[in-house]
């Protein structure tokens, strides 16, 4: 029972996360709604930390109105006693769900209206996303291959054409008994070997150069974790918000590896990889979800089974390789990103929801930040209700703003590009 | 001309040029070229093959290093997140720092676990917000390596751990059942706390025939029985005339940090309505507190009764004529008492002296003067009897005590007479000690169960009668430890933790959980009702004709005398290991690691040390002198200092620890305690001795000298209250002219100053404004700096060479006669930091803008990007920035630190610093700084950036006081205060506009633009400075020429 309270508690803040992520989006539909407030607990056709959601209209009060799910969603606690089905609802799942105050009724209605109408088990949807992209990408490498495969034989051409010019001007002289000395061979042929010095070089310093800035960067690092965790199934397929996870994005400095009893919230339940498209590794090695589910119980401590009770005590935790690392004398948060500028998890760190293995997209290199830090606009407050009112001290840019004599305020004109915002 | 001169030592008085030519040099002592002689290079040590080989094989593994592969990081979440733990985002937890008697609430911050910076709890009425060295550095004792993992038992001469507490319990009941009967001695430094009192009780009652003894290192017994066992609740705030005779208070004495911001409150003036209390100070040395006093007198140790006499009698008394040969004390004692007479009801006497009779004729005083005093409350803050302690020795000695437990005290290190101590303790059957970490007393016990450290532990205190300051835990206990009460409780029978009886003691008092909990998140509580009267002692029934009597007739001092007095930082040596404390340099002496011997001008001419010598003050050798008292000899180094009783030698207790408990004091100061005499019912802390040259010379690490303002000594601005009310625009019409003749087209100092373009701030403009009045130069913002931006300690030999790295320090400047330096005026306490000038010389030098300025007034420093020229700290005109020329905190190689000795080598208190445990303290919001570059104060960006964080997640405007720097918080007086200044509302706004007539930026005319304003020092005399006005129109003219620093003007008139 106290296991459970805990579990209630731990609830309580992603809910209150996901209501602050939402508010801005008003009109969603009943699918968004459900993905993004209820999935974590509830299934559509199995019974997960919450009853299985198909048909429940059809149960209980709720057969009765829809008045009765408006109150329960917004107050479950207040509810339960009301009724013997609620009661007997608390005793089978023996927690309390937490309550959603924030959604209307309008939206209370379409999360049911969804439910009501969502696609029988099996129909899976097809995502196509990403190809368009990468067809794009090879075009431009043929057309590179192309080029320089002509450039080369044009190349080879004029030094053949070189040759044949230098010895049909001996045969000329020979003919002719002008004495000429012999031809220097091109490579023992000063000229080009200076020539080709200096390019080599020019071309060697400049890849030296680049690996030496280059070195400690990892784009493109794309470690085997301990659990082969997707975040194209988790994020991409089952659409489960990024906050939900990785809590503290909003909150503070780290964005926070989930910790087991996140995952075990809905793990508890789903114990197989069954529904979902086939996953492979880069080398096309199939990869079997179930196993990998097995491997978080093994961290987990954790024996599935019907009304099987997990005990965090006898987790150990799994040791996770970062992927996205900046050097010790960067101070990067979150949340100064994410909460206070509005940057989309995306931005740095690519289409983490079509990655089933997570790879570093971004440089993450200092003229990367800084580059941002010039182009982007600050959530400035150019009225009194709209953007941050932070910066309403910046009376400068204000009256500026009023004057015309600038129109946005970047993240530059508010000192990012000063070392000391980031280095201390 | 003036007569009055600023000055920082005796050389720089005598031989300015000298001096000035000396401080150009970058080295003080040679460099070590010793290879270069006259062989020639080829046959020096390093020839020029080896060289070449070095070269190669260096390069050979930079390159190795630079192509392996980038390390894999690893991170492992949570199993199960604790519910208000949020990675990476600070927490804070109020608690009680408590040292012996000390007690100041704090607030804890606690990051992803672990405790790492201790600020002032504001909600204690008494202290609000204000913080000690101390207890600022407390923290750093928890990260102790050298604190006791385990309870251990002694066989033969080692300890051994015992595995479990089980069988630590059953080994103590056994010992203790069988001791037939004899006494059980608890031995504990004062006990502020009432759950620990009922603890000890209910564990004496088990006992029968026990007693609990407390012991003070430092005692104020005759302050407790003069009064009646309780001590007098002092209002230092009410008080228009405070006197002190002998007492610390500002920095050592009973509660200084209450008294310190009590003291504030009279010494803060209001332009419009211009008063200060008015603050007298008797002593026989130059303390802090007589530094900050408006008029001092000095008078021999021995003399300090007859000077309360002589007081007492000139306030109205009934007291025997005294008569002092020296006319100026004499003149002193009767002014004084006009002033105390003529403020009735608002005058206060505080008294340092540990003699109950002396402390019966200060109350005579007080009650004569109707001092401020809150008859309702008493102090608790230190209770030990000496006379107490003395039976229990003899006792001990008589092999009359069957046990004894030591908890929080240290006799064998610091009781007067540690030998007799030390036989009593071998001859008890069972001793037990308690105390954190190995010291003197514990390794000569039988058994060592270590208690908690405080920020591990539940607990309460009592500072004063009423007022609860309560103690919580904020991390696990690191070691294998158990509270103190714990152990006690079990051992009496009741198998309740502390914990647990903590909370049902209180739980009933306060209301239930809720209230508990109210009380744990405000960590003070204001009762009521007042607890009952907690001491039990032996009052003193003489009354005041038998004290007079005892006076009269008390001792004559001889030749000369020794005077023992606590370091600001160090105290009484409880946390002398703490490097903090050691590198924090004395206020007066300015020295750190070392304790020393001051001495007068007069006693270094009688030794014939040449003190004036340029090399004396330039060089770090100090001439030893052997103090002898019995057969007890002490060889100290003395420094001369100006303002000492002519034939007293001063020297601080709590050095001298064993280096066998802390790498940090190995090698550095001695201990005085055995120089305390028992006068027979109480102890003093100073006697007759006798002083001769020893012949032999000791480095001291002075760091006054290491910084050159090029004799632009007008960087610190202080007059007379006469003066002042005299000229009290002198300052504002110096600056007026000079912005004037600067800016003759537009007025506009701040633009047409310059060549260079001006800086533009359009949101937040960071500003300090440091107020000279209110600083009493305690320290505790140097450590709290230390804290906040991981400064690293450098070990005394790294001092020595002028690397010390502390960002913000405390410059002393003595004020006195021309012609009689001896003759104090006043001490100037100056906090001097990154002053942030918006027209920064240090910018304009750097070759590759590593240094540069911000959008929010911020001089900002990337020490990635600095490659070590140097050249902005040659070019800082406040000589404010600091080199890393150590590894000191492993940022270069990994952790990987050179050897601990030789040449050049890191002192092993660096490695000490570097510890795995010790490195927990380090505030992960800041970096540690690499060797080969320059760091400085930043005005602790990451709290601004936090701050406007705050503001910006909480969708608000930013507040103008919404950040406060490490240093502002610490500070016990609000002398230091932060605010954006582009907000007006803001307090440092509103002090600069307030204040116009004190307001003046250091060297304001050489244009730097700082962003830290001062305030000037008012002395609430009523002596008129001569050529005060003249001083300012002279030093406006210099500034006509651009001043190379050899021409500087030989005395700056006035100080402007």
């Amino acid at each position: 029972m106290n296991f459970f309270k805990i579990i209630a508690k731990r609830s309580v803040l992603p809910g209150l996360l996901l209501l602050i992520s939402f508010n801005s989006i008003k009109a969603q539909s009943g699918q968004q709604i459900f993905q993004q407030n209820c999935q974590t607990c509830h299934n559509l056709d199995k019974d997960g930390t919450g009853p299985h959601l198909r048909g429940v209209e059809e149960r209980g009060p709720w057969a009765e109105s829809r008045q009765n799910l408006h109150k329960w969603v917004h107050n479950p606690g207040a509810f339960i006693p009301t009724t013997p089905y609620t009661q007997e609802l608390h005793k089978t799942f023996g927690q309390i769900m937490p309550s959603f105050p924030q959604l209307s009724d309008a939206d209370i209605d379409a999360i049911f209206d969804w439910i009501k109408n969502a696609p029988a088990p099996g129909a899976a949807k097809p995502t196509g996303e990403g190809a368009t992209a990468t067809e794009g990408e090879g075009t431009s490498n043929r057309n590179a291959l192309i080029f320089g495969i002509i450039s080369l034989i044009l190349a080879i051409v004029a030094l053949i054409l070189m040759q044949v010019n230098s010895n049909l001007k001996k045969l000329s002289d020979d003919k002719e008994s002008i004495l000429r000395p012999e031809p220097v061979p091109f490579w023992r042929n000063k000229i080009y070997i200076a020539l080709f010095a200096i390019i080599l070089f020019i071309v060697g310093g400049y890849y030296v150069g680049k690996g030496a800035i280059g070195l400690g960067r990892q784009q493109g690092y794309q470690p085997t974790q301990p659990i082969y965790f997707s975040h194209k199934v988790h994020a991409g397929i089952n659409q489960i918000n990024c906050l939900y996870c990785h809590n503290s994005a909003f909150e503070g400095k780290h964005a926070g590896i989930p910790t087991l009893n996140i995952c075990m919230n809905c793990h508890k339940s789903i114990n197989a990889y069954e529904k979902g498209p086939k996953i492979y590794d880069e080398n096309k090695n199939e990869i079997d979800g179930t196993a990998e589910i097995k491997k978080l119980y093994s961290y987990a401590g954790f024996t599935p089974g019907p009304g099987a009770n997990w005990d965090p005590a006898n987790a150990k935790s799994p040791e996770w390789i970062k992927i996205h690392n900046l050097p010790d004398h960067v101070y990067f948060n979150h949340s100064q990103h994410t909460k206070v500028g509005n940057v989309q998890c995306q931005t740095c760190h690519g289409n983490i929801q079509q990655m089933d293995k997570v790879q570093q997209m971004a440089e993450l290199s200092m003229g990367w930040c800084i580059n941002c830090h010039r182009e982007t606009k600050v959530n400035f407050n150019y009225n009194d209700s709209s953007g941050n009112k932070y910066y309403s001290i910046y009376e400068k840019f204000h009256n500026d703003i009023k004057s015309g004599k600038m129109d946005s305020v970047t993240v530059k004109d508010i000192g990012g590009l000063e070392c000391q915002k980031c280095h201390y | 001309m003036s007569d009055k001169k600023y000055w920082q030592s005796f050389a720089e008085l005598n031989n300015k040029e000298e001096v000035q030519k000396l401080a150009q040099n970058e080295f003080a002592e040679d460099l070590p070229f010793e290879d270069l002689d006259d062989k020639g290079l080829f046959d020096s040590k390093t020839p020029r093959r080896d060289f070449l080989k070095y070269l190669g094989f260096s390069t050979a593994a930079a390159t190795l290093a630079a192509s392996c592969e980038t390390p894999v990081r690893k991170a492992m979440p949570y199993v199960n997140r604790p519910e208000n733990v949020t990675p990476g985002i600070a927490r804070y937890f109020a608690s009680t720092y408590v040292q012996d008697g000390d007690v100041v609430p704090v607030v804890v911050k606690v990051r992803d676990g672990r405790p790492i910076k201790i600020e002032g709890n504001e909600l204690y009425p008494f202290t609000k917000g204000g913080t000690s060295a101390r207890a600022q550095a407390s923290v750093l004792d928890l990260y102790d390596m050298y604190r006791l993992p385990h309870p251990k038992r002694k066989s033969g001469n080692k300890f051994q751990e015992i595995p479990t507490f089980d069988q630590l319990d059953t080994q103590i009941n056994n010992a203790l059942a069988g001791l037939g009967g004899a006494p059980v001695v608890l031995l504990t430094s004062t006990v502020v706390s009432p759950t620990t009192k009922q603890v000890i009780s209910e564990f004496l009652a088990k006992y029968p025939g026990s007693r609990h003894v407390q012991y003070d290192a430092i005692s104020y017994s005759g302050l407790i029985q003069a009064n009646g066992g309780k001590i007098p609740a002092y209002q230092f705030d009410r008080a228009k005339v405070i006197v002190s005779l002998g007492a610390d208070f500002l920095g050592t004495w009973l509660s200084p940090v209450e008294f310190a911001r009590q003291y504030a409150v009279g010494r803060k003036i209001d332009e419009k309505n211009v008063s200060m209390s008015k603050h007298y100070q008797f002593e026989s040395y130059l303390s802090m507190t007589g530094s900050c006093a408006d008029e001092r007198f000095t008078h021999r140790p021995s003399e300090l009764g007859q000077v309360a006499l002589a007081l007492l009698g000139a306030v109205g008394g009934q007291a025997p004529a005294v008569n002092f040969a020296d006319a100026n004390l004499r003149a002193g004692i009767q002014k004084v008492a006009n002033d105390l007479k003529a403020h009735n009801g608002a005058a206060l006497v505080v008294c340092g002296s540990n003699d109950p009779n002396v402390q019966a004729v200060v109350t005579a005083i007080n009650s004569a003067i109707g001092a401020t005093i809150d008859p309702a409350v008493s102090l608790n803050n230190r209770q030990g009897i000496d006379a107490d302690m003395v039976n229990l020795v003899n006792q001990m000695n008589a092999g009359q005590v069957g046990a004894l437990f030591i908890y929080g005290a240290n006799p064998v290190y610091d009781y007067f007479d540690a030998d007799k101590f030390k036989t009593g303790l071998s001859k008890v059957r069972l001793s037990i000690s308690f105390n954190e970490k190995l010291d003197e007393t514990t390794e000569l016990c039988q058994y060592s169960v270590p208690t908690h450290h405080y920020l591990e532990s539940w607990g309460d205190a009592e500072p004063r009668t009423g007022y609860i300051c309560f103690i919580q835990p904020t991390i696990n206990p690191l070691f294998k430890t158990r509270p103190f009460q714990t152990s006690l409780l079990k051992w009496s029978g009741n198998n309740t933790d502390y914990e647990t009886y903590f909370r049902n003691f209180w739980m009933g008092k306060v209301g239930g959980q809720a209230g508990f909990d109210k009380v744990l998140q405000d960590g003070v509580l204001a009762m009521s009702v007042a607890s009952p009267a907690t001491t039990t002692s032996t009052a003193n029934t003489g009354g005041l004709p038998a004290a007079i009597t005892a006076i009269t007739g008390g001792r004559k001092g001889g030749k000369t005398e020794v005077i023992l007095y606590q370091n600001v930082a160090m105290g009484t040596g409880r946390q002398g290991g703490n490097p903090w404390l050691l590198e924090v340099p004395d206020p007066v002496t300015r020295s750190s690691w070392d304790n020393y011997a001051m001495i007068s001008t007069k006693k270094a001419e009688e030794l014939g040390i040449n003190y004036k010598d340029v090399d004396f003050e330039y060089y770090p050798d100090k001439p030893i002198i052997d103090i002898t008292v019995g057969n007890k000899k002490v060889s100290l180094p003395a420094l001369v200092i100006p303002g000492m009783q002519p034939d007293t030698i001063a020297v601080a207790v709590g050095y001298g620890r064993s280096e066998n408990y802390s790498k940090a004091t190995q090698g550095v100061g001695k201990n005085v305690y055995p120089l305390a005499r028992w006068n027979g019912s109480s102890i003093e802390y100073a006697n007759d001795v006798n002083v001769a040259l020893a012949g032999d010379t000791y480095k001291v690490a002075r760091v006054q000298v290491h910084n050159s303002y090029d004799g632009r000594t007008e960087v610190v601005k202080e007059t007379s209250m006469a003066s002042f009310m005299l000229h009290p625009d002198a300052y504002k019409e110096w600056r007026e002219e000079l912005h004037k003749d600067f800016a003759p087209a537009t007025g506009d100092y701040r633009k047409e100053g310059t060549l260079y373009g001006d800086h533009v701030q359009p949101g937040p403009k960071w500003g300090m404004s440091i107020d000279m009045n209110l600083c009493i130069g305690c320290h505790a913002c140097v450590v709290a700096c230390h804290l906040e931006n991981n400064v690293p300690v450098v070990g005394k030999s790294e001092v020595l060479r002028y690397h010390d790295m502390h960002w913000l320090r405390i410059d002393r400047y003595f004020v006195s006669d021309e012609n009689n330096p001896d003759n104090l005026k006043a001490v100037v306490f100056q906090p001097m930091l990154c002053q942030h000038c918006d027209n920064a010389p240090c910018e304009n030098v750097c070759p590759v803008a590593a240094t540069m300025h911000n959008s929010e007034g911020v001089n900002q420093m990337a020490y990635n990007r600095c490659i070590g020229t140097r050249y902005c700290a040659n070019n800082c005109p406040y000589k404010v920035r600091r080199f890393n020329w150590g590894d000191y905190t492993g940022a270069s190689t990994h952790g990987v630190l050179g050897p601990s000795s030789g040449v050049g080598e890191l002192d092993p208190v660096v490695h000490q610093m570097n510890d795995e445990l010790t490195r927990m303290v380090l505030n992960p919001d800041v970096v540690t700084r690499s060797r080969g570059v320059m760091e400085k104060c930043s005005f602790c960006v990451q709290r601004t950036q936090a701050g406007k964080l705050q503001a910006k997640m909480e969708n608000r405007p930013l507040g103008g006081d919404d950040v406060i720097t490490a240093c502002a918080q610490a500070c016990p007086t609000n002398a230091i205060t932060f605010s954006n200044v582009n907000d007006k509302t803001s307090t440092v706004s509103k002090i600069r506009e307030q204040n116009p007539r004190r307001l003046f930026y250091v060297l304001e005319q050489i244009h730097t633009l700082p962003n830290v304003s001062y305030l000037a020092k008012i002395r609430n005399t009523q002596e008129v400075i001569q050529g005060e006005k003249e001083g300012a129109e002279h030093a406006q003219q210099q500034t006509h020429e651009p001043v190379p620093s050899e021409q500087a003007p030989a005395s700056t008139e006035a100080g402007h």
